[in-house]
């Protein structure tokens, strides 16, 4: 039993310092949804959060690409049991595009917004948004190419922002 | 003393309210007073539609239903209730804490 108190909220929060580190690496559509759903919830609970796009993870961020996300059905070890796609079958084509319009339904019915939507939400809930420099470079994009409210950034300069921040990587 | 209200009432040990239903606004506004939120129009557009949900499903809205069902932005919430909007709200409202996560 305890009265309600500003302390009470902020065991972990803001006044507490704590502060999460996200990387996102990867662009296929199931592997999306694992930082944008981990950074929310940390917003959620008071916690800030930094986020660095890099390598096929700035798909997520990039305009061209992020409501076009795919779910991969070869050589992808998820494939099984959520999918029952075996390998051999998930090259035939059409069936990423089965696969990925099978995920939005069932993300749609958790009531998770769709990838572009919830970047925005992200944004607006003052999680700050990195595009890594180096990837950017690799993949010829400037930063009119990503998402509104991002900010691009060298590996090193992520370094020096999340110091003291719990990091983590998918 | 608005505080002294709340010695009156129960809370979990997370300072949620125990039972909903003998919530009323002048507890709301202790609760408000003792999270440092000062409560406007647009909290209690907040507060009355998180009882309302409530009521009806038996669980507090979660965030994102809170901002799709009434008139409040995502970026208003976070103004509104710092440091966890879904969560201060719902303490608030005099609900349990909500275990959504989107």
């Amino acid at each position: 039993m305890a009265k309600p108190s500003r302390a009470l909220h902020q065991s972990s929060g803001e006044a507490g310092g704590r502060k999460l580190a996200l990387i996102a690496s990867k662009g296929s559509l199931d592997m999306a949804y694992p930082p944008l759903i981990l950074a929310n919830a940390a917003r959620m609970s008071g916690i800030e959060v930094e986020m660095f796009f890099t390598f096929w993870g700035l798909d997520i961020i990039t305009k061209k690409k992020m409501g076009k996300l795919h779910v991969a059905t070869v050589g992808n070890p998820n494939m099984h049991p959520w999918f029952g796609i075996p390998t051999l079958l998930g090259a035939l084509p059409g069936m990423s595009a089965a696969a990925s319009w099978m995920m939005r339904g069932e993300i749609k019915k958790l009531d998770f917004p769709p990838v572009p939507e919830f970047m925005q939400l992200l944004i607006d809930a003052g999680a700050n948004v990195y595009g890594c420099k180096m990837s950017m470079d690799m993949m010829k994009l400037t930063k009119d190419d990503l998402i509104e409210g991002s900010v691009v950034l060298g590996a090193m300069e992520f370094m020096d922002i999340t110091e003291g921040a719990q990091v983590i990587f998918v | 003393m608005t505080q002294d209200i709340l010695d009156t009432i129960a809370f979990d040990d997370e300072g949620f309210m125990v039972d909903a239903s003998v919530w009323t606004e002048e507890i709301a506004q202790a609760i408000g007073e003792a999270l440092e939120v000062k409560l406007s129009d647009r909290h209690w557009e907040v507060i009355k539609y998180a009882r309302q949900e409530f009521e009806a499903q038996g669980e507090p809205p979660t965030l994102r239903r809170i901002t799709q069902q009434t008139e409040v932005s995502m970026k208003e919430m976070y103004q509104l209730f710092p440091g966890g909007p879904a969560k201060i709200a719902a303490n608030i409202a005099g609900l349990k804490k909500p275990t959504g996560c989107i």
